[in-house]
């Protein structure tokens, strides 16, 4: 169906509800690179308004991508809960904006709303939303995990520690860990990305974490992130396997580009929860996304890079994850240019995410060739604070010798819960102050050892 | 905790300023970006390279992108995978067929290419000139500004080449900003996907030497010729 509307007097054409998405999408390089985004700036402001002028039920009939075309289209019509819906269902997307920073849409509500929403709603509210609406509202949000520790609970930051080496050696990854450790890092999950996709070097290094988690006593979780399949086989060979984790994305075509589909991913959450490992919860699932990863498989289907990535969320939403974070600077510049899109991206992701039930978190980061610098860090994990955010990224130091990119370092984690005045999440942050003093010594054996 | 430190390169047991890092470490990963910003943005030098090529014993053709400036080869990959017109152009006139065309392209890092990208052909040549089996015929060494991989495809259909091979500075890390890939195409023409490719990466002072990269390139470039493929079916041979 198509859409105009008219400003100042020139009337601008959008053919279908994806054109009027991607034109109304704030600037970023991965639409313009795709050839959907607003060719001006006016035309961007004129799709915004026509935007906030469409029945937020239009999105229950017209469907970025057509149901018969993709299997997450079916999974978001099929998620659909009408009667959460009922309470914002007489409202157009613009409407639905003022409602959400309204008193009335208490966190609480919003709570109730989730399962109401699609992922299309979520995308096109965020569209007209500032950084301070994105801010304010995600905030009332809180998505509540639990395994071992509890994630996301009010006045809490938590962080997964990211102990990654180029060759996978246990006796650095060992040192990694525990200097993250001893700077109160790890409550949301000890996670290594593996240089290899062997089953070997996934069963090692889950046998290493489980080893310093026994000996320590830490109540944590965790997970190394190779692919899925990788993973099962891991667990299928009697591998301390606490949560698995799966790069995700929006359109069917996208996630086979990832090697899994919707049938994959509910098998390997059974699995997961069949081993009852989880203590205190039993969210087992850690997913990863990122704006972009539908379009650089080319199976974005026309549809904006930011309406894809809300659509991973309807993915994610379906197996009650522990952890999903999306990896917001990793692509790089040719689909979020500089520190500014970066910003926009992580914020609107942590927003669609909460607003869409999602325990959301953010891998805040840059590669070399984006414009941007830790100076851009600092600003968006310092507004992914006061947005709620449930955990961010440890790297030693920011710098992953692995991956090649930078991210956030345990320091940064130290001066967020400093200055927000947010602790670890409260198992960890027991064990942390009981701990603290025989941390150091116990820890040097342990490296000594490894 | 500084002994963490002997266990990995990562920035372990930086200490503490408050909850922040002390200074020195600050500036020293202010330093290592700032190398590697400056390698993404290091400007290709076209006609020194060309010099240093021609007194090594190469003919060239200088070529470049559709892509029109640094910025907008960083915003747009597209752009960098074809020729401009006025490339296509000088390039129209060279007949193959060719056995191999070389390119070398700036990429990520015009450093890494001035640092290895000649040091691997130097190494390469006796090879070519026949000391494995029989000589290559090659065609005139592109090199390329605002280059990516695929545009290699287009260069080497349009010059009649049966493979090409291309010479590409890689993604800067803050450790190692000159880090030089290499990715040979069997019947380069454009469409062909990364399946299709090999890749050499890691060439550069702390990785890859130029004299191994050119050991393990020789020999793909054997295997490819001998069974007229590339990609996956093409399995890289170990370093012994």
């Amino acid at each position: 169906m198509p859409w105009t509307q008219s400003v100042g007097g020139v009337r601008h054409h959008f053919a279908d509800l994806r054109t009027l998405l991607a034109r109304a999408s704030p600037q970023r390089s991965g639409d313009e690179l795709a050839g959907i985004a607003a060719r001006s700036a006016e035309e961007r402001v004129a799709a915004q308004m026509a935007l906030a002028d469409l029945p937020l039920k239009t999105f229950l009939d017209d469907f970025a991508i057509p149901c018969e075309d993709d299997e997450v289209s079916r999974l978001i019509a099929e998620q659909h809960d009408a009667a959460a819906f009922a309470i914002v269902s007489h409202l157009t997307v613009g409407e639905f904006r003022d409602w959400l920073l309204s008193e009335q849409a208490s966190g609480e509500i919003l709570a109730r709303l989730a399962p109401g929403l699609t992922p299309e709603m979520a995308a096109a509210v965020s569209k007209i939303m500032r950084l301070q609406d994105l801010i304010a509202v995600a905030a009332k949000i809180r998505v509540i995990t639990r395994f071992r520790t509890t994630i996301g609970l009010p006045g809490r930051l938590s962080t997964r520690l990211q102990p990654n080496h180029p060759s996978d050696d246990p006796a650095a990854i060992a040192a990694s860990i525990i200097d993250g450790l001893l700077l109160e890092s790890g409550d949301a999950v000890i996670g290594i990305n593996p240089a290899s996709d062997s089953v070997e070097t996934v069963v090692n290094l889950l046998r290493l974490i489980e080893k310093l988690r026994l000996h320590l006593r830490i109540p944590v979780q965790s997970c190394v992130l190779a692919h899925i399949t990788t993973q099962m086989e891991a667990l299928r060979r009697g591998a301390p396997v606490d949560l698995l984790f799966q790069s995700i994305a929006g359109t069917e075509a996208a996630n086979a580009s990832f090697g899994v589909n919707l049938a994959l991913l509910g098998e390997a959450h059974d699995a997961a929860r069949e081993l009852h490992r989880g203590e205190i919860g039993d969210n087992v699932m850690y997913f990863e996304t990122g704006q972009g990863s539908a379009l650089s498989a080319d199976a974005h289907h026309g549809v904006d890079q930011q309406t894809c990535e809300a659509r991973a969320y309807a993915v994610a939403r379906q197996f009650r994850p522990m952890l999903v974070n999306t990896v917001v600077g990793f692509i790089g510049p040719e689909y979020l240019y500089d520190g500014k899109q970066i910003a926009r991206a992580g914020l609107e992701d942590h927003f669609c995410g909460k607003l869409l039930g999602l325990p959301m978190g953010c891998d805040v980061c840059y590669t070399n060739h984006a414009e941007a610098d830790q100076d851009d860090m600092d600003s968006l994990l310092t507004l992914l604070g006061a947005a709620g955010v449930n955990y961010i990224m440890g790297v030693p130091g920011a710098d992953d010798i692995m991956l090649n990119y930078q991210s956030t370092s345990f320091h940064d984690a130290l001066y967020l819960r400093a200055l927000l005045g947010l602790r670890p999440a409260p198992e960890f942050e027991q064990w942390f102050e009981q701990n603290r003093r025989e941390l150091p010594r116990a820890m040097s054996l342990l490296a000594a050892s490894a | 905790m500084k002994d963490l430190r002997r266990f990995t390169a990562a920035r372990v047991g930086l200490g503490r300023a408050g909850n922040s890092l002390p200074i020195r470490e600050v500036l020293d990963f202010g330093l290592a970006h700032a190398r590697a910003r400056d390698a993404v943005h290091f400007p290709l030098d076209v006609p020194g390279l060309r010099a240093e090529c021609e007194a090594a014993g190469w003919s060239t053709v200088c070529l470049e992108s559709a892509a029109r400036d640094r910025a907008e080869y960083l915003r747009r990959p597209d752009l960098g995978r074809r020729l401009s017109e006025a490339s296509k152009a000088i390039l129209a006139p060279i007949h193959g067929p060719f056995d191999v065309a070389f390119a070398i392209a700036d990429g990520l890092s015009a450093l890494a290419v001035h640092h290895h990208a000649l040091a691997v052909l130097r190494e390469l040549r006796p090879m070519l000139d026949g000391s494995w089996n029989a000589a290559w015929n090659r065609a005139p060494l592109a090199l390329v500004r605002f280059g990516r991989v695929a545009a290699g495809d287009e260069i080497g259909f349009a010059l009649g080449a049966s493979m090409v091979v291309v010479l590409i500075g890689e993604r800067p890390g803050l450790s190692t900003p000159d880090s030089l890939g290499i990715y040979l195409t069997w019947e380069p023409r454009s469409g062909r996907r990364d399946a299709e490719r090999n890749c050499i990466s890691n060439v550069h002072g702390g990785g890859l030497s130029a004299r191994d990269a050119a050991r393990l390139l020789g020999v793909l470039m054997t295997e490819s010729r001998a069974r007229r493929i590339s990609g996956i079916g093409l399995k890289a041979p170990a370093l012994s």
